[in-house]
């Protein structure tokens, strides 16, 4: 038996909703798989992993804590995969942001206004993009191949957050510990009542996010440019769009989103700095932006369910005594089975036994 | 202390080197498997624990060839046979190897591991200054300089590596020809996945013999940049993989002396140097003209 | 089969055949599905023993598939193979080279980065080492006319002398039989006459020669019978000497072409101006532009020929917009100086231009059609992005109108560009921007690869267009269809253009001078020398 793709004339639209779906279905067979591999009941696991996180409102209000910071970059990063752009860095542009937009709490503690908690996510943002930038003029000016080098920044991110918490930033309370002094109340975000939940108003900063981009690209002419300039830039030239400014646009909006969303951890979660702020956001939002299918309201449903996987995680370990880091496992084979069933959407799959191969196809 | 410094570099060297001129075959047949740091990490934690389970590095180094090998084919299967988006799946290839090995290696956190041997010569180990140098490495150290002259004999003085660089640089006349554009792309991706496996064990049975999570820390992403530092070229991988030891060992050695530079910003030189590399050479596009594999990254559907 | 022009033909076949005899190869009734698609419908072939035969046919019409399944590289679903009278089954490339069969590929199949040996010892069987392949090439290739040296890099090469490189590769492995694809499209006249000495010598030695073609005049020169295609079916066998061009044609098309209608248009005022117009190339393989002088009025079409890779894209990228120069003076578009404007200015001032690719550079394949509008026309000032939105209603109105005006085929109502066929896609394409009634026009490659029908309806409206008082630049590299549209031609060479000189001037030999590099000792910008 082999493979052998049938291209289809067109896209298939129903394979666009269907594939994302299968490929949940079939991490949820391999997850089943791992479970029994370490000697534990598959559907028992299953229970634990993907159902029980749902069922208490607090682990409802936590799955919408983490999901926030993946829509957010996941948003971010499909205007960059769309346009062509290969931002893989969106971790160091997340801790970068989150340091500049801390900026007014840790250097002005007494600092207590309203327009705080504004001003840090517009200086998160400003800091994210600087920092997304980097490769973006890189690549424009010497044709530096972006992936590697925004991917590098990432480790200079975190060292320099390293240095900076241990460093000038330290606080003199925190008996020779690594962080920060706690922000102050005008410095973090509330949560609001919807209906018995308690949501997180970085939630609402995620939705808003989402509509805003759903409109952009569906009907306004820069969305178009997105889309013509990531599949073709020879007609996006013909067209007049100029590969070179979108690169730098993709790169400088997926930093400053990934740096608001720095903020949003460091302003709900953690309330301070410290050496690490990120439990990898910035990587699981790649998952985030492909399982949605690059599509504003795709991510907002993806980064609901690979949330769910990290509280997944934590259930299985105190229910189970099972490893946390299965949850890792399964985000990435996510990935692998969400790009392979990608290829129904081109191709039509067809099973060759392998006797006809021999006699067809010895090209 | 000169001489120590040099033995550093060269284990410093070595799973940059391994696991670079894997990538270059890989990607000299028009493959671009970005997964090198996925593949890496799982050869360090099927090294690891299979040194320490059996008590010989010799099959840890076996287990680790075999794991990158093993994971390199699931990159395979989804962007050859499913033509999925290389870059994509090199990603996940990271991401998919280090949860796994993150998973794998929880019981092997804090167990001390055994470091694989280096050679004794009598007599040749002894002389002075060089012995230690030339005849006193781990047998890795050679086998990485014994892999960058066979495959660049292999790409450049036989038909099987002239129909490698052929696939690579157009994958529809090496078709139309009659060669195998995708077999020919899963054995190179195959070899990229064994050269991974090797370095990534050598790093946690040779380089510091113990399991940590994420230990190959950007290793197999700077072997990428290696690459494509090399300009695709064997030799000019090893002059590459020994700067970049040198950075790496010579940032070491900075750090107690202080410096007044914090540790930090010592620790982010490989990674910046990286990046400057990348910058000089993609400035230099003559020399990169040939060599450059033109199919690089192109997914590729035979028509029937 | 078209059973009738069969029969008429088959008597006359027989004398002319030289040996009589056992074919050398031997098709029969040939099937060859893609998916719905039957692309071979029961074809049988025969060429006999250093035979130049020619098998004719329009784009489209099954041709290339049949070819592939005789080379090896695409197996039939039914039918059989004969060599030499056995029954073979070709399974490869590999196998086909092994029975003596060549081919010359009309894309060529060679490897840039390698060397000329390299990419020739690709073809050949294992085992040949290459100090004594790179002489025995440097022989060959002298020997029969067509110089080479083993250790050029094929980028470097030009495009005459990489097909030099594929005849040579053919004639190493000693064939029997060398099919060879559209050999001449990507030649000059007198390269073409050179290549016809070397299939005649070839021929004459006892080699047979499929001749792969759709330029009538060629066949009928060189060829001793021919094959004609038409719609996945062999319709007609036949001596192509006692043929005539219209003959040939008829069977090819299956009915009569609509004529080109042409007036004799009155020029007006230019539209168009290039003025000295310089531009160093952008990479390695490009070519610079070299003052180039041209002026395009009103009411008439010039066309540029030349062969592929003399500084065509480059031109046209220059005159859209999408390279700007750097003074505006270079370029001018109905008295407003744009040369150093982008796309969208020479758009709004009533330019239109249609590139010579047409997916990935005049349609974005996975866009569906209305979204292909909006791609060259959000710019106009017609409203269709008005306040950074867009309007895709107003984009579908638009592909409604253009696909009634020439009847584009296609199956939904607003489909992805990719999944329409080439010649459809290319009425798309050209009514997109004849919608808007440009007042200035440039298309590169109109009819490139489109059937004759679609050909005929592109033609007809750039002469329309013209006629109703616009200017149409045509950049072609087809001189049948200069002659049929063109009142003034003008030939580029190696980047520079020659003044420009009415048609009935022109003859197909002064032209193919001029494309030797004559164009640019008489290139219109000497004085910028």
């Amino acid at each position: 038996m082999r493979i052998e793709l049938v291209r289809r004339p067109e896209m298939s639209r129903t394979m666009m909703l269907v594939s994302p779906l299968i490929a949940v279905g079939l991490t949820v067979l391999f997850a089943a798989i791992v479970f029994a591999l370490q000697g534990h009941d598959p559907l028992t696991g299953i229970f634990y992993f993907f159902i029980e996180p749902l069922m208490s409102s607090w682990s409802l209000e936590q799955l919408v804590i983490k999901a926030t910071p993946l829509i957010i970059i996941g948003l971010g990063l499909s205007v960059c995969y769309l346009s062509n752009n290969w931002n893989i860095g969106a971790e160091g542009q997340l801790t970068i942001g989150a340091i500049t937009g801390s900026i007014l709490p840790i250097l002005y503690p007494e600092f207590v206004s309203p327009i705080v908690a504004p001003l840090m996510i517009l200086m998160a943002a400003a800091g994210g993009a600087a920092y997304g930038l980097v490769p973006a003029v890189l690549k424009t000016r010497f044709g530096t191949n972006e992936i590697l080098t925004s991917l590098m920044l990432v480790y200079v991110s975190t060292l320099f957050l390293d240095w900076v918490v241990r460093g000038p930033w330290k606080s003199p309370q925190a008996f020779g510990f690594p962080i920060t002094v706690d922000f102050n109340e005008s410095a973090v975000l509330g949560s609001f009542p919807v209906g018995p939940l308690y949501l997180n108003a970085s939630a609402f900063i995620a939705l808003a996010l989402v509509v805003v981009l759903a409109v952009v690209m569906r009907s306004t002419l820069k969305g178009f440019e997105i889309r013509v300039l990531g599949q073709s830039p020879r007609a996006g030239a013909f067209a007049g769009f100029s590969a070179r400014r979108m690169t730098s646009f993709a790169f400088a909006f997926s930093g400053a989103l990934a740096g608001v969303a720095g903020l949003m951890v460091v302003m709900t979660e953690i309330q301070k700095l410290q050496p690490v702020i990120s439990p990898g956001y910035g990587f699981t939002a790649i998952i985030v932006a492909f399982l949605g299918r690059l599509n504003p309201i795709g991510i907002l449903i993806a980064g609901l369910v690979i949330a769910l996987s990290y509280l997944g995680g934590e259930a299985i370990q105190t229910s189970m005594q099972m490893s946390s880091k299965v949850a890792t496992v399964l985000q990435g084979m996510l990935l692998f089975f969400v790009l392979a069933c990608d290829t129904l959407i081109l191709y039509r799959i067809r099973l060759v036994s392998t006797r006809s191969t021999q006699e067809q196809a010895r090209a | 202390m000169l001489e120590a410094i040099i033995l550093t570099v060269i284990t410093a060297a070595t799973p940059l080197l391994l696991a670079a001129i894997g990538e270059l075959v890989v990607e000299r047949s028009g493959v671009l498997n970005l997964g090198v740091e996925g593949m890496m990490v799982m050869g360090a934690v099927a090294g690891f624990a299979i040194t320490v389970s059996t008590g010989s590095p010799l099959l840890g180094i076996v287990a680790g060839l075999v794991a990158g090998l093993a994971v390199s084919l699931i990159f395979g299967f989804v962007t050859l046979t499913l033509v999925a988006n290389q870059v994509a799946s090199g990603l996940a290839l990271t991401l998919f190897g280090l949860g796994l090995s993150g998973l794998l290696g929880e019981g092997f956190v804090g167990t001390p591991g055994i470091k694989l041997p280096s050679l004794s010569i009598p007599g040749l180990t002894d002389i002075p200054y060089v012995g230690r140098i030339l005849f006193g490495q781990d047998i890795l150290v050679y086998v990485s300089f014994a892999l960058v002259l066979a495959v660049s004999w292999f790409l450049f003085r036989t038909r099987g590596g002239l129909v490698l660089r052929a696939v690579g640089d157009n994958h529809v006349s090496a078709h139309a020809l009659g060669y195998k554009v995708i077999r020919v792309r899963y054995l190179a991706v195959m070899f990229g996945g064994a050269c991974a496996g090797l370095g990534g064990a050598y790093l946690s049975i040779a380089y510091t013999p113990l399991w940590v999570e994420n230990m190959t820390a950007g290793r197999g992403w700077i072997a990428l940049a290696l690459v494509v530092f090399s300009s695709w070229l064997p030799s000019r991988l090893v002059i590459g993989a020994y700067l970049f030891g040198a950075v790496t060992i010579l940032q070491l050695h900075a750090q107690p002396l202080g410096l007044g530079v914090p540790s930090q910003f010592l620790s982010m030189l490989p990674y910046l140097a990286t990046v400057v590399v990348l910058v000089a050479i993609s400035g230099n596009r003559r020399a990169t003209r040939f060599n450059t594999p033109a199919c690089l990254g192109a997914p590729f559907v035979p028509d029937r | 089969m078209g059973a009738g022009a069969a029969e008429r033909t088959h008597g006359s076949v027989q004398r002319i055949r030289t040996g009589g005899g056992v074919p050398l190869l031997e098709a029969r009734h040939i099937v060859k599905r893609f998916g719905d698609n039957v692309a071979n419908d029961d074809v049988s072939l025969r060429v006999m023993p250093g035979e130049i035969h020619a098998l004719l046919g329009e784009n489209g019409a099954g041709k290339s598939t049949l070819v592939k399944i005789l080379y090896g590289a695409l197996q039939p679903n039914a039918g059989e193979v004969l060599w030499k009278g056995q029954p073979v089954t070709i399974a490869s490339p590999a196998a086909a080279r092994a029975l003596g069969i060549g081919m010359v590929f009309q894309h060529f199949s060679l490897f840039e980065a390698l060397t000329v040996a390299e990419n020739i010892a690709l073809a050949l069987p294992k085992g040949s080492d290459m100090k004594s392949l790179s002489a025995r090439i440097e022989t060959v290739s002298a020997d029969y006319g067509l110089p080479l040296k083993a250790t050029s890099r094929v980028a470097d090469l030009s495009v005459g002398e990489r097909q030099r490189v594929e005849i040579v590769r053919c004639l190493l492995q000693n064939p029997e039989l060398i099919i060879m694809d559209e050999p001449t499209s990507v030649l000059t006249p007198q390269e073409a006459d050179q290549l016809f000495v070397t299939l005649k010598r070839l021929a004459d030695e006892g080699c047979a020669i499929l001749y792969i073609s759709h330029r009538l005049e060629e066949v009928r020169a060189i060829c001793h019978h021919a094959t004609i295609m038409r719609r996945a079916k062999v319709v007609a066998e036949t001596d192509p000497t006692t043929e005539t061009v219209g003959t040939l044609a008829r069977l090819m098309v299956g009915s009569e072409i609509g004529e080109v209608t042409r007036s004799k248009g009155t020029p007006g005022a230019p539209r168009l101006i290039l003025k000295a117009l310089s531009l160093p190339a952008t990479s390695a393989f490009g070519v610079p532009l070299h003052a180039i002088d041209l002026s395009v009025a009103g009411g008439e079409i010039v066309a540029i020929a030349g062969v592929a890779g003399n500084g065509q894209s480059e031109l046209f990228d220059a005159i859209s917009g999408e390279r700007e120069a750097p003074q505006d003076g270079m370029v001018t578009i109905d008295g407003q100086p744009v040369g150093a404007h982008g796309v969208n200015v020479r758009r709004r001032l009533g330019a239109a231009f249609v590139p010579e690719e047409r997916l990935g550079h005049g349609a974005v394949p996975g866009l569906k059609l209305s979204e292909n509008v909006v791609l060259t026309r959000h710019g106009t000032g017609e409203g269709i992005a008005s306040g950074g939105f867009t309007r895709f209603g107003l984009a579908g109105k638009i592909v409604e109108a253009v696909t009634h005006r020439f009847d584009v085929r296609k199956g939904p109502p607003d489909p992805e560009a990719r999944s329409l066929s080439g010649g459809n896609l290319q009425k798309f394409v050209v009514g997109r921007e004849v919608d808007r009634t440009p007042g200035v026009l440039v298309v590169a490659q109109p009819t490139w690869g489109v059937d004759a029908g679609a050909a005929a309806v592109i033609r007809q409206a750039l002469v329309d267009l013209a006629r109703a008082g616009s200017a149409v630049l045509v950049i072609s590299q087809d001189l049948d269809e200069i002659f049929e549209v063109a009142d003034r031609i003008a030939v580029i060479s190696r980047g520079h253009l020659s003044a420009p000189k009415p048609a009935e001037a022109m003859s197909r030999e002064e032209i193919g001078l001029l494309m030797a590099g004559g164009a640019e000792k008489t290139a219109g910008g000497a004085h910028a020398h």
